[in-house]
Formats: C-alpha cells, sequence, structure tokens
C-alpha cells in the first residue's frame, strides 16, 4: 500500500516534469522562437547525445573538479564548523569573517586564485571549495549547538572531556543538519567549478559554454547547461539517499506519517 | 596512628561535603545569591531529598556535587576530594531522559560505561558480552525485558524514564543525582517508578541526591530529607527519615507519614511567605 502511493507520488512528479519540457517544446515551435534564442528540448537533447563524445572530457573534468573542490570543502567545513560550535572564543572570531567571506561574490575572487595558481584546475577546485564551505560550516554549528544542555551535564558529571562529548553526542547530533547542507553544498560546488572555468581554464563544461555562447551555438550551450543540471541532480540524489541510510533517525516522523 | 589518619578513618562514611559554600550567579552589578553559605555533610549510602520553593537552590546543590558548577565560595568535597580533582564517574538522570535517538535503549544505557573507567578501557571489547549482559540485566529489573532492540522514540515517557535510570546506574556508581526524574509523569506511572528506584538503590546503595517537588515522593524514597528556603537558598531543616524498607504504597497512607509530608509542606509554605513578604 505504502509502496504503490509512494511510486504513484514519484510518477505523477516525472509526469510533471514532462509536461513542462513538453509545454517549452510547444512554445518554441508555436511561437516560432529562434533556436538562438531559446532552442527546443529537443534539440538540445539531441545535442547532448551527438557530441557526447566531444563534450565527455569536460564533462568528466568539471565532475572530478567539482568533487575534489566538495570533498575538500567537506572536510575543511566539518572541522571548521565543529572548532565553531564548540568553542565561543572561534564562533565569535570566525562567524563575521565567514560570513563576510561568503558575501564576497566568487567571480570576483577567481581572478585572484588565477593570479596565484594559473588557470586551469586548481583555481577551479579553491572556487568550488569556497563556495560550498559556508552552508556546511553554519549548519554543523548549528547541529552541535542543539545538543541539550542536560545530556552535556550527563556526561560531564560521568567524567566526559569535552572530545568526548563532542564525539558521542555533538557531531552525531549535528549529522542531520550536516547532510543537509552536504545537498545544498554539491550543488554550490558546481556553480563554483563552472564558474571559475568560464574565467580562466581551457577544459571543463563552463569552457564549453564560453566557446558555445561565443561562436553563437545556442543549443551546445544549453547541452551544457542540462549536462550541469542532470550531474547536480545526481550528486543530489547520491547525498540523498546517504543522508536516509546515515541519519534515519532524524527522519522518522516522516516515516510514521507514512505508515 | 597520625591524626590525619584518625580523620580519614573518621571520615571513610562521609561521600560529599559542602563547607561554607557559596553560589553567586550572575555578572557585575546584576548578581544574585543562589545558595547562602551552606554546610553539609551526606554519608555513603544515604538517600538524601531536597524539598523547597522552586528557585531555592535545590539544583544547585546537585551541581556542585556533581562538579559541574564551581562554588563562589567554599570548598564542595566528594570521597574525600575536592570535586573535580579525579572524576568519581557521577550517574545522573533528570526529567528529560534525552535518550540519544541514533542510539537503541541498550546502546543508550551503555554509553556511562563508555566514558568512564576502568569499563572504558575494555568498552571495545566487552560491549557485546559482558556490558550488554550488564545492560540487559539492568532492563530487567527495572521492567524493560526486550526493549534493548529499540530506539528512544518507541518507548512512553515512562519506559524512558526506566531506562533514564538504568543509564544513571550501569557503572555503579557511588554517587547518583536525580534532578526531578519523575516531574513529567504522570502519578501512577510516578508510583511505579519510586519503587524500582527503592529497589535499585536497596541492592547497591549508592548515596543519592534526589530533587523533587512531590513530598510524598520525597518521604516514600529518602532516609534525609532536607527542606530549603527560597532564595537565597539555605537548608532550614534536615530530617532523618526511618519508615522500614521496602516501603510500599501502604506506608504512604500511615499516619507517620502523612504527618511528615504535611510538616514539609508547612514549612515549604512558610518559606514561601517569608519570600514574599521580603520582594
Amino acid at each position: 500500500m505504502r509502496v504503490s502511493r509512494k511510486s504513484q507520488e514519484n510518477l505523477k512528479a516525472a509526469g510533471f516534469i514532462v509536461a513542462l519540457f513538453a509545454i517549452w517544446e510547444i512554445a518554441c515551435v508555436l511561437f516560432e522562437v529562434s533556436p538562438i534564442v531559446l532552442p527546443r528540448p529537443s534539440a538540445i537533447f539531441s545535442t547532448l547525445f551527438v557530441q557526447m563524445p566531444a563534450l565527455w572530457p569536460h564533462i568528466v573534468q568539471t565532475l572530478g573538479t567539482t568533487m575534489i573542490g566538495f570533498l575538500l570543502g567537506t572536510v575543511i567545513g566539518l572541522a571548521l564548523g565543529a572548532f565553531v560550535g564548540i568553542s565561543r572564543t572561534a564562533y565569535n572570531t570566525a562567524y563575521p569573517l565567514l560570513v563576510g567571506f561568503s558575501s564576497i561574490p566568487k567571480v570576483a575572487v577567481v581572478p585572484i586564485f588565477v593570479l596565484w595558481f594559473g588557470s586551469g584546475t586548481v583555481p577551479a577546485v579553491l572556487t568550488a571549495l569556497t563556495t560550498c564551505i559556508f552552508p556546511i560550516v553554519v549548519n554543523v554549528a548549528t547541529g552541535l549547538a542543539t545538543t541539550e544542555p542536560e545530556m552535556e551535564d550527563v556526561l560531564k558529571a560521568l567524567g566526559a572531556n569535552r572530545l568526548q562529548v563532542l564525539w558521542n553526542v555533538g557531531l552525531p547530533r549535528a549529522m542531520p543538519y550536516f547532510f543537509a547542507s552536504l545537498k545544498v553544498a554539491i550543488t554550490l560546488a558546481f556553480v563554483g567549478t563552472v564558474l571559475s572555468e568560464t574565467v580562466a581554464a581551457n577544459r571543463g563544461i563552463g569552457t564549453v559554454m564560453m566557446m558555445a555562447t561565443s561562436s553563437f551555438d545556442v543549443p551546445l550551450a544549453f547541452a551544457g547547461l542540462f549536462a550541469l543540471a542532470i550531474l547536480g541532480v545526481a550528486l543530489y540524489a547520491v547525498f540523498a539517499v546517504i543522508e536516509r541510510r546515515v541519519c534515519g533517525w532524524a527522519n522518522r516522523k516522516q516515516e510514521f506519517a507514512l505508515n | 596512628m597520625t591524626a590525619t589518619n584518625d580523620l580519614a578513618t573518621h571520615q571513610t562514611k562521609r561521600i560529599a561535603q559542602l563547607e561554607d559554600v557559596q553560589v553567586r550567579f550572575g555578572q557585575g552589578d546584576d548578581t544574585f545569591l543562589a545558595l547562602d553559605r551552606t554546610n553539609l555533610v551526606v554519608n555513603s549510602g544515604d538517600f538524601v531529598a531536597m524539598v523547597g520553593p522552586s528557585g531555592c537552590g535545590k539544583s544547585t546543590i546537585l551541581k556542585l556535587v556533581a562538579g559541574l558548577l564551581r562554588p563562589t565560595e567554599g570548598v564542595v568535597f566528594v570521597a574525600g576530594r575536592e570535586v573535580g580533582a579525579e572524576h568519581v564517574g557521577i550517574g545522573m538522570a533528570f526529567q528529560n531522559p534525552t535518550m540519544l535517538p541514533w542510539l537503541t535503549i541498550r546502546q543508550n544505557i551503555m554509553l556511562p560505561l563508555k566514558i568512564v573507567k576502568p569499563y572504558a578501557d575494555t568498552f571495545r571489547r566487552d560491549k557485546h558480552t559482558a556490558f550488554r549482559d550488564r545492560a540487559d540485566a539492568l532492563l530487567a529489573k527495572v521492567g524493560l525485558t526486550g526493549f534493548g532492540d529499540r530506539r528512544p522514540w518507541e518507548l512512553s515517557g515512562g519506559m524512558l524514564q526506566r531506562a533514564n535510570l538504568c543509564r544513571a546506574l550501569i557503572h555503579s556508581p557511588q554517587l547518583l543525582m536525580l534532578d526531578e526524574p519523575f516531574g513529567a509523569l504522570d502519578q501512577f506511572t510516578r508510583e511505579e517508578l519510586w519503587a524500582v528506584l527503592q529497589d535499585l538503590w536497596i541492592e547497591t546503595k549508592p548515596t543519592v541526591f534526589l530533587v523533587t517537588h512531590d513530598l510524598r515522593e520525597a518521604a516514600f524514597l529518602a532516609s534525609r530529607i532536607l527542606v530549603m528556603s527560597a532564595r537565597p537558598g539555605r537548608v532550614t531543616e534536615d530530617r532523618q527519615v526511618e519508615f522500614a524498607r521496602p516501603r510500599t504504597l501502604e506506608t504512604t497512607f500511615e499516619a507517620e507519614f502523612t504527618d511528615l509530608t504535611n510538616d514539609l509542606r508547612r514549612m515549604i509554605f512558610a518559606a514561601r511567605q517569608s519570600k514574599e513578604m521580603t520582594t
């Protein structure tokens, strides 16, 4: 009963998404929109398919860069979040800095990274890292702050030190927040990578799109966009599954509601 | 035998001692005295209940002995040493059972064994054998046989509080701190748990500090009741409770029992009155 209703909901959602593309397609045909302005979805998908051999190395490049930046961002973000979450001084010091840094448009930072490290993969990784780190830090710190004071007292009375409290209660308690932030962070990491690639790189989807638009190959540019969107959705889904596996305890209420 | 040794033998039964302890909360000009100059000696195996109007510093005493709070003045001794000098692994339970939702009930109960020595040294090895059995034995005593593999959200409030007692006692602590553990439970569950707690206490005789608002609870469980005055908190009455153990619900209907609770009620009422007059 529950499975069929769930798959029914999924089917409905998929139907609406297909319908959205269909409306786009029909509107383009109906209003005779030039493919240089807005290509039809069918043209985009066929371009994506036909150009795949040429696009593939760029997709791999972007994916790899994003994953490296994201992984570094996750590790550093988790550590920083834990640090900020347990120490008041660290919180007071790091928070304004973090907010300030995250307010800077990353477009403005890329040239500096290029100046330091030359064009190519390194600035792209760094841009991905700096774009995705903020939500991770904030969420981990917030998650740590949700530890019940009573639980902390129980552990301290037992003689637990700070690290033991963090390890046994703080971090597990922060995990739902952490994984929620990873879903946001992975999509932001893509934004960072492509941003850097459009400014200074000779490989990657960002580069392809820059070249495509400058030669008015709009369907190819859109194919690049679609490739990015598909990657984003796929990785989001991966982290959603991991989240459910690792912190199912945090979602119990939804499951009960469905039962 | 030297004088210090003499003193030591004399003090063997002392587990906790407050010496001229004062606690002041707040900062700068905006401070208030939470606990007035207090002297208190608690012997090993005592079951001390603390009652009094709210905000009278009952929980403050609890936190002082547990080492969670430093006195503004004076010294707190636990097990013959200044509190905090050496961790004695105090068991603690609050009104909020705070079972960790990502662990099973059994894993929750075994958590202190992961932290308190000497158990912590062999936790990895024993958690699937000896410690597991220990947790299950304790669960059986509080009437939760078979619930070890359940998750906290699958248990009722009363069951969680039973598990909470197990977690506080799993490492056989010398000192057990209970801060209104049954405050959120209905009358029937509460009375059931009084009996459960009494049985557990009789078995291993830890020293218990119980903070409660329920005078019947204090009279039922305690071997000694401290009545405290409103802020600044002071111990105004220190009374031994001599009813035979194990006490049952029948005990609570006896005349001496009701006399005791009425006495306590009168004293707390007087303490509240004097507070209203001063404010």
